[in-house]
């Protein structure tokens, strides 16, 4: 085993007081950081890359509080979609739909210290997947070209009618509302600004960070300003009972944490597929196995367990196709990337073989801080919680200045604030329709990944559409797809409870 | 201990020679504006050339790093151009990308002329590859291919349609005697390291992109590289190379990194910060810079250097005007 050899090797470069100190402060700031609305894990690692070439650390220090607040990040992100249902960053979207419902019932300490269990759980397993399954994985994510990834996003958008069960047509709208916004910027394919109205700020596209932050954020901020003058909603008033997870969620769980850390793994070994898509497909496909009374999206507890495992998971799979070959699987690997060539150290085949000690470093680092983390997350808990407690006149101020001072820090740009309360605008509207803003945040983040690739695909093939299933992965993911798409129509109808009565627009 | 006493030596030499000339021009606090977020390439730029600027006594006080993200560089131009015009205490990262997008209008409203470009302090080369089990062996093979049948061969590369991997192809393409442009087939991906792995996957059959983005992969003998667009073979690991212009191919493309100072700065300013940037290119400490990060030498300061951009934007424009990007 001379893998386990290498890891060993790899504790003993990181087991060292100074790179256990940089973990803390990593997983600590980490936390923080993928916590509050607007900064997610690529701020939090591109914010910090000045400060370890400042601190003129070597390579595996440096990448050891990267990654930390990478991970921590991670974590983090999870905990304002549980308590204020805004998702810290982008990965923590889906922890959203069943936690914010168990604050509603007074269980937000189960959720936080059960979903702090299920990072922990995707991440501790991913980083062995990461250890045995590297050389392996990579050959893997080699198969999946244009054509294979435009039948992944497309596999993701068919299960989309399983999130937002109340309305499906409403969630197709939603979708294809976030399919219009990722379409703004210039189009990578032919160079032509599309929606851009010649405002140059506008040429990259719109950052989904803004995007999130606006119609989450924002809109609750608008919500409260209109029912300011009414009655006050007594945010004290949510109970907390308890501050750990009871074993027998654990154990009802176990499976879905299971399930959706071998989903989001592969996902995250995938590059340009990433954490999001991770925690989503997790989430939609632990619904399809296990949610057989109707209760996901109502505070199940298997529903944030799922997304939170698949999140984490896909960000230690992300680390693969980053090491192996040098391609980032997600923005946060995009950084970390930057910072390893800015170390001079190359990722591709040969990274292994030729500097193990950072690799394997790395990967120590990983397992240190994953654990740091369970550790500083589970009795932290008990301080998260007390967010709740505040009143919402002093919360919701405070919500839309981190909003703010988390956006302009993302470009230092006063347009994308503009952008921001647009999106805040547009998402309390939407939300006075009933319709759902998860489906809007998936359209901005997949569509343009899946535009782009059906494009690429096409531009190979000389527009030939055949290409589109032309491998045995691409028909495999096209027959989950459709099955995916049509099992719960036909399903749906015999074993859902009737209880919505549909709102006809 | 050696070489840090050499790196010394060589700072106090470079703060000697520098401090002989006399500038009626004294910069105070000097800015660098990295038309990026943290961690890209412009933000390195800035850091490196900003530190290695105070390192060697150049500038009174640390260079301060401004990341001006948005646009592709476009926001930063348009704020140096609209509200920092007569600033001399300021320059601005750049790179090829720069005048691309200015010769293809990616910039409304803007134009080279409205900045002074300062100079270069380095260049990546570019490269076209293919995989390792591919029958072609060399560029005009390549080339011929194409001709023979144009569908048969889809570059890969980092950049947007019309971006830099996209034209280094075409200026090649154009050496290599190939008429129309629009029959080259050119797949955009995000960065050169996907644009490897597609090609690796067996999805397209040819890489265009930067020598920096290929390192690890050519170490492994997964990519067999065909050729360097430099102008001569580079130094060093790189020397093993073929260029294309020694296969009869006179192509050469470099993405330069260099910096642009505001239009209105006055001419004692300007001579200041292009001696400066001078400086710090011939430093031994730069040079190490330069190896450690991939870095390749290209030398343009000055007016030779303007006359560079002015070149590079009127190639590219006549370029993406063949291909369709501008009208």
């Amino acid at each position: 085993m001379d893998v386990l050899a290498s890891l060993a090797d790899g504790f003993a470069v990181a087991l060292t007081w100074q790179n256990l100190g940089l973990a803390l402060i990593g997983c600590f700031l980490g936390t923080i950081i993928g916590a509050l609305p607007g900064l997610g894990p690529s701020n939090g690692v591109a914010i910090l890359i000045p400060l370890a070439f400042t601190l003129g650390l070597p390579a595996t220090p440096a990448l050891i509080l990267l990654t930390s607040v990478y991970y921590g990040a991670m974590y983090g992100g999870r905990i304002s979609s549980i308590l204020l249902n805004i998702p810290g960053d982008e990965p923590a979207l889906m922890t959203t739909l069943d936690g914010y419902p168990m604050t509603q019932q007074g269980k937000a300490g189960e959720a936080l210290a059960l979903s702090g269990i299920a990072s922990f759980v995707g991440a501790f397993f991913a980083t062995w997947g990461l250890v045995f399954l590297a050389p392996q994985l990579v050959k893997v994510a080699l198969l999946f070209g244009p054509a294979e990834y435009f039948a992944l996003f497309t596999l993701a958008f068919a299960t989309l009618g399983g999130i937002a069960a109340r309305n499906q047509a409403k969630a197709v709208i939603a979708a294809a509302l976030g399919l219009g916004i990722a379409m703004v910027g210039v189009d990578h394919q032919t160079g032509v600004p599309r929606l851009t109205f010649g405002e140059i700020h506008l040429y990259e596209g719109i950052h989904f960070l803004i995007a999130i932050v606006g119609l989450f954020a924002i809109s609750e901020v608008l919500l409260f300003l209109e029912h300011a003058k009414g009655e006050a909603p007594e945010a004290s008033a949510t109970k907390l009972n308890r501050i750990t997870a009871p074993l027998s969620m654990l154990k009802k769980t176990a499976g879905a944490m299971g399930r959706s850390t071998i989903v989001g793994f592969i996902a995250g070994v995938l590059p340009g597929a990433g954490a999001s898509l991770g925690s989503f497909v997790s989430y939609t496909m632990e619904k399809r196995i296990s949610d057989k009374d109707g209760t996901f999206g109502k505070g199940d507890p298997r529903g944030v367990a799922a997304p939170e495992a698949g999140n984490n998971a896909a960000a230690g799979g992300a680390l693969v196709p980053m090491l192996a070959l040098g391609v980032p699987g997600s923005g946060t690997t995009a950084v970390l990337l930057a910072m390893l060539m800015a170390l001079n150290i190359t990722p591709g085949p040969l990274l292994f073989t030729q500097q193990p000690d950072v690799v394997w470093g790395l990967i120590a680092a990983l397992f240190i801080g994953n654990i740091m983390l369970l550790l500083l997350n589970v009795p932290m808990v008990g301080i998260f919680v007390r967010v709740l407690q505040v009143p919402t006149k002093y919360l919701m101020p405070a919500v839309a200045m981190i909003a703010f001072v988390g956006i302009y820090g993302l470009s230092g740009s006063t347009f994308d604030l503009l952008v921001m309360i647009g999106f805040g605008v547009g998402g309390y509207v939407l939300r006075k329709l009933d319709v759902p803003l998860v489906p809007v945040i998936l359209g901005i983040l997949l569509g343009n990944e899946m535009e782009k690739n059906m494009r690429r695909a096409l531009t190979i093939s000389d527009g030939e559409y055949s290409i589109l299933w032309g491998s045995p992965i691409a028909i495999t993911i096209w027959v989950l797809a459709i099955v995916g798409f049509v099992a719960p129509v036909l399903i749906g109808r015999f074993l859902r409870p009737k209880k919505d009565v549909t709102v006809s627009p | 201990m050696r070489k840090l006493a050499a790196a010394g030596a060589a700072t106090l030499f470079a703060a000697i020679a520098f401090t002989g000339q006399a500038f009626s021009f004294e910069p105070k606090q000097t800015e660098c504006v990295a038309p990026a977020n943290a961690g890209g390439g412009w933000d390195f730029t800035c850091r490196q050339v900003g530190k290695a600027l105070y390192d060697l006594k150049i500038v009174p006080g640390p260079v301060q790093v401004t990341n001006l993200a948005g646009g592709g560089g476009g926001v930063a131009f348009a704020e140096v151009v609209a509200k920092r015009n007569t600033n001399n205490d300021l320059i601005v990262a750049a790179s090829s990308a720069t005048t691309t997008r200015l010769a293809q209008g990616a910039f409304p409203g803007a134009n080279q002329d409205q900045v002074r470009w300062i100079g270069t302090v380095g260049a990546d080369y570019g490269v076209i590859a293919v995989s390792k089990d591919s029958p072609i062996n060399t560029l005009p093979e390549l080339f011929e291919k194409v001709k023979a049948d144009p569908k048969s061969v889809s570059f890969a590369g980092g950049s947007a349609v019309g971006g830099w991997d996209h034209l280094k192809v075409l200026i090649a393409a154009k050496e290599a005697g190939i008429d129309d442009a629009r029959t080259i087939k050119y797949v955009a991906f995000e960065g050169g390291g996907e644009a490897v792995t597609q090609l690796l996957g067996g999805h397209v059959q040819a890489f265009t992109g930067d020598i920096s983005e290929t390192k690890g992969f050519v170490d492994s003998g997964d990519l067999k590289v065909l050729a360097v667009l430099s102008e001569e073979r580079l130094p060093g690991e790189f020397a093993d190379f073929p260029t294309a212009r020694e296969q009869g191919i006179d192509a050469v493309g470099a993405n330069w990194r260099g910096f642009y100072a505001p239009g209105g700065m006055s001419d004692e300013a300007y001579d200041f910060w292009v001696n400066a940037v001078k400086t710090t290119y011939e430093s031994d400490e730069w040079k190490q810079i330069m190896a450690t990060n991939g870095l390749m030498p290209l030398a343009r300061f000055g007016d030779e250097f303007d006359a560079f951009i002015a070149k590079q934007v009127a190639d590219t424009e006549a370029l993406s005007r063949e291909i369709g990007i501008l009208q």
